[in-house]
């Protein structure tokens, strides 16, 4: 009745999740870096900012860490061209909307990590390095950053890895990552349990793979006492 | 935008919107309990089973963690349910319902979490705790019944109310396969209206909302079953 | 069943052998006690004493030798006869392990409902009896977190009570007390080893237990070097092993109990 799976594999549904992933790959890693660069910066200030700056990241984190990310992704793609901004308005094309959804949830996620892992430090490493006679500035970056980054790597490199899986929501605004190439793939073969299923196994060897490569980067930047605690 | 209108046309969705906790708290409160009777086996399994159960369990989890939410949604709506509820003798029993399928993915995945909390936390535990019950006698099912899960449970609340606020959060998608709850009404009123900003502010606010309320009951129960100078050490 | 000649010990260990990580940590231990005995285990720490403690009651399954209780063979294969074997063997540990989410009472209830399939009633009666005994019916309704070291070994101390245990195997009970909180515990076993209890300890706490004991037993490397009563193993001029160890421990501690005074 219809083609075997394998061959259906090789001809089409490869060469089409294929496609998808670049495209995937293209929304993962700005979002990635984007989420890292404001989790970064939110995270500091909520630890060390002015009080009204603090109160403020404190509210982006709890907005966006409280409504679910299907709900920020339609907001960026739907609702932001018909917010008028004196006369004009700002449209996003499907990518960038994805890419700003992910960046904006995944950095308060982040957040959450990097103060965690500043607020580990101890305040006796701070006070030996200022009697060593370093800056406040110096003692910063050579030992609490340091120390604060070892912490907060292992809960950082997984909401990498929720990022990749929620990527697929990129689907849902037209995106044709791995996901919507699927679901195209399957709406003309009709073959679903095939389609979806392998669009799985991609997903599966993605997340494993960036799994693999987070303990790699953990072990070589591990020092004794700061193991990677237990999953 | 106009601010009345937007302000209108939000007030007379809210009830309709309103509708959708019933859908999505039915998702919550399946896939938890799903969740929950799949997780403490499977926990109990993976830390006291033989090798082959451990790696089989380990093998479970890892599927429903690496696959997403959304993928799991195709992949048992159109894919698995839709095949088995075409088979003689399971059509008509509601399997192709996208409620079902819902609770479905994200009862599993939530197990899956849920394992892995609580073997943090039977881990957790002293391994006296294990070796005082069994010189008193006890088999090593009396010892995990009385012993070792009333304690890993408890230290499981804080860990669990975050499983509650990440299920809530997920629980949106299924929209995408057809469920009615929040997400899905404010998608469908927000193309009607046209008023996709104060629809999905609404949306946000019902969300949060029920984050707060939820998060805030397992604080209580955390309080209700605390017992004095028991600490959360070791809770994931 | 309990048709056994006055002399057949209660329980009784055979050739027993334990390899862990490579190292023999029991070497053929041959141990028995007969009924109302008081035996003591002493000898430096890595001797092997608290594995052969652990055991005696299949907790550290041995590797290979026989353990008899009142002249029958335990078979540790059955289930059924592991359970019911160690509940006619009571043991204290060093670090207490109580139950920390079960208050003092539930503590000392739950094996007699659990195990026992005591009613409630029954169960409560009974460790509120225990605990008296060991005077802290005050103190049942406290979490073990509430309570201080020594009491908590007091509350394990009638836990492993309330099951009527045959012999009580107590590991270094002591050892992880604050020294003003010794005294407390110690009086306990004292009361129990004058009311006839079979006991055999670990124990660094040398003229307390000369007092008490019928035996003592010094282990090292996994051997039992030397045994005999406190009298012939420490008295005047004897020159044993236990001796030396006995001095070494006084000058560590301050005690001045090296030698058995009678």
């Amino acid at each position: 009745m219809s083609i075997p799976y394998f061959e259906f594999l090789r001809a089409e549904l490869a060469p089409g999740l294929l496609d998808g992933l670049w495209v995937s790959l293209i929304v993962i890693i700005p979002s990635a870096l984007l989420g890292a660069f404001i989790g970064l910066t939110a995270g500091v200030l909520r630890v060390y900012g002015p009080m009204p700056v603090r109160k403020l990241a404190e509210a982006y984190v709890s907005l966006f860490r409280g409504t679910p990310l299907v709900v920020q992704v339609f907001f960026w793609y739907f609702a932001l061209p018909y917010i008028k901004f004196g006369g004009w308005s700002l449209v996003l094309d499907p990518i960038p909307a994805a890419i700003l959804a992910f960046g904006l949830c995944s950095g308060a996620y982040q957040s959450e990590y990097i103060r965690g892992g500043l607020n580990s430090i101890k305040r006796g490493q701070i006070r030996a390095a200022l009697a060593l006679g370093m800056t406040t500035r110096q003692a910063v970056m050579n030992v609490v950053l340091p120390q604060a980054f070892r912490r907060a790597l292992p809960g950082c490199g997984n909401e990498i890895i929720y990022l990749i899986k929620y990527s697929s929501l990129a689907s849902i605004i037209t995106v044709n990552e791995l996901t919507g190439t699927a679901t195209t793939i399957a709406k003309n073969s009709w073959r679903n349990i095939e389609v979806f299923c392998t669009l799985g196994v991609v997903y599966l060897l993605l997340v494993t793979v960036a799994t693999w490569l987070l303990h790699l980067l953990e072990d070589t930047l591990s020092v004794p006492g700061f193991e990677r605690p237990q999953e | 935008m106009d601010f009345n209108v937007a302000f209108t046309a939000a007030h007379e969705a809210l009830p309709y919107m309103l509708g959708g906790v019933v859908w999505t708290a039915g998702l919550i409160v399946g896939a938890m309990l799903l969740g929950l009777a799949l997780g403490v086996p499977l926990a109990v399994l993976q830390v006291y089973g033989p090798r082959s159960v451990r790696r089989m369990v380990a093998t479970y989890v890892w599927l429903f963690r690496g696959i997403p939410i959304l993928v799991q949604l195709y992949i048992f709506y159109f894919g698995l349910l839709a095949w088995l509820s075409g088979l003689p003798g399971l059509t008509g029993i509601g399997l192709d319902s996208p409620f079902v399928a819902a609770v479905m993915v994200l009862g599993l995945t939530s197990s899956a979490y849920q394992s892995q909390i609580f073997r943090g936390a039977i881990q957790s535990l002293p391994a006296g705790q294990l070796k005082a019950g069994r010189a008193l006698g006890m088999t090593d099912g009396q010892v995990i019944r009385t012993v070792v899960l009333p304690q890993a449970l408890r230290l499981s609340i804080p860990a669990w109310s975050n499983e509650y606020s990440i299920l809530l959060k997920d629980s949106a998608l299924a929209f995408t396969i057809g469920v009615v709850e929040i997400m899905g009404r404010m998608r469908a009123i927000a193309s009607t209206t046209h008023e996709p900003v104060s629809m999905s502010f609404v949306a946000g606010i019902i969300f949060f909302v029920l984050t707060w309320v939820g998060v805030k009951g397992l604080s209580i129960l955390e309080n209700k079953v605390r017992i004095a100078g028991y600490t959360r050490q070791g809770a994931v | 069943m309990s048709q056994h000649s006055e002399n057949t010990p209660i329980l009784e260990a055979r050739n027993l052998i334990k390899v862990l990580g490579g190292n023999r940590v029991l070497d053929s231990v041959n141990l028995d006690i007969g009924r109302g005995r008081v035996k003591v285990l002493i000898g430096p720490s890595g001797a092997g004493k608290s594995t052969l403690l652990q055991c005696l009651n299949f907790l550290t399954p041995p590797d290979s030798g026989h353990i008899l209780l009142e002249g029958r063979e335990v078979n540790a294969g059955s289930k059924k006869e592991l359970c019911s074997f160690r509940q006619q063997v009571g043991m204290i540990f060093q670090d207490f392990n109580l139950f920390d989410h079960l208050s003092a009472l539930e503590n000392v209830r739950v094996a007699l409902m659990k195990v026992r399939g005591m009613s409630k009633l029954d169960a409560t009666e009974r460790a509120v009896a225990e605990l008296k005994r060991v005077g802290l019916v005050d103190r049942a309704a406290h979490y073990p977190a509430n309570l201080s070291g020594g009491q908590k070994q007091r509350v394990a101390i009638a836990r492993a009570l309330a099951m009527d245990p045959k012999v009580m195997l107590l590991d270094e009970p002591t050892s992880a007390l604050d020294p003003e909180l010794i005294g407390e515990v110690l009086t306990v076993i004292r009361a129990l080893a004058q009311g006839g209890m079979t006991m055999i300890m670990a124990t660094h706490q040398i003229s307390f237990s000369a007092s008490l004991a019928d035996e003592f037993i010094f282990m090292e490397k996994g051997r039992i070097v030397e045994h005999g009563s406190p009298a012939e193993l420490l008295g005047k001029g004897v020159g044993s092993r236990t001796q030396a160890f006995c001095a070494k421990i006084s000058e560590l501690t301050g005690e001045a109990d090296g030698e058995f005074r009678s």
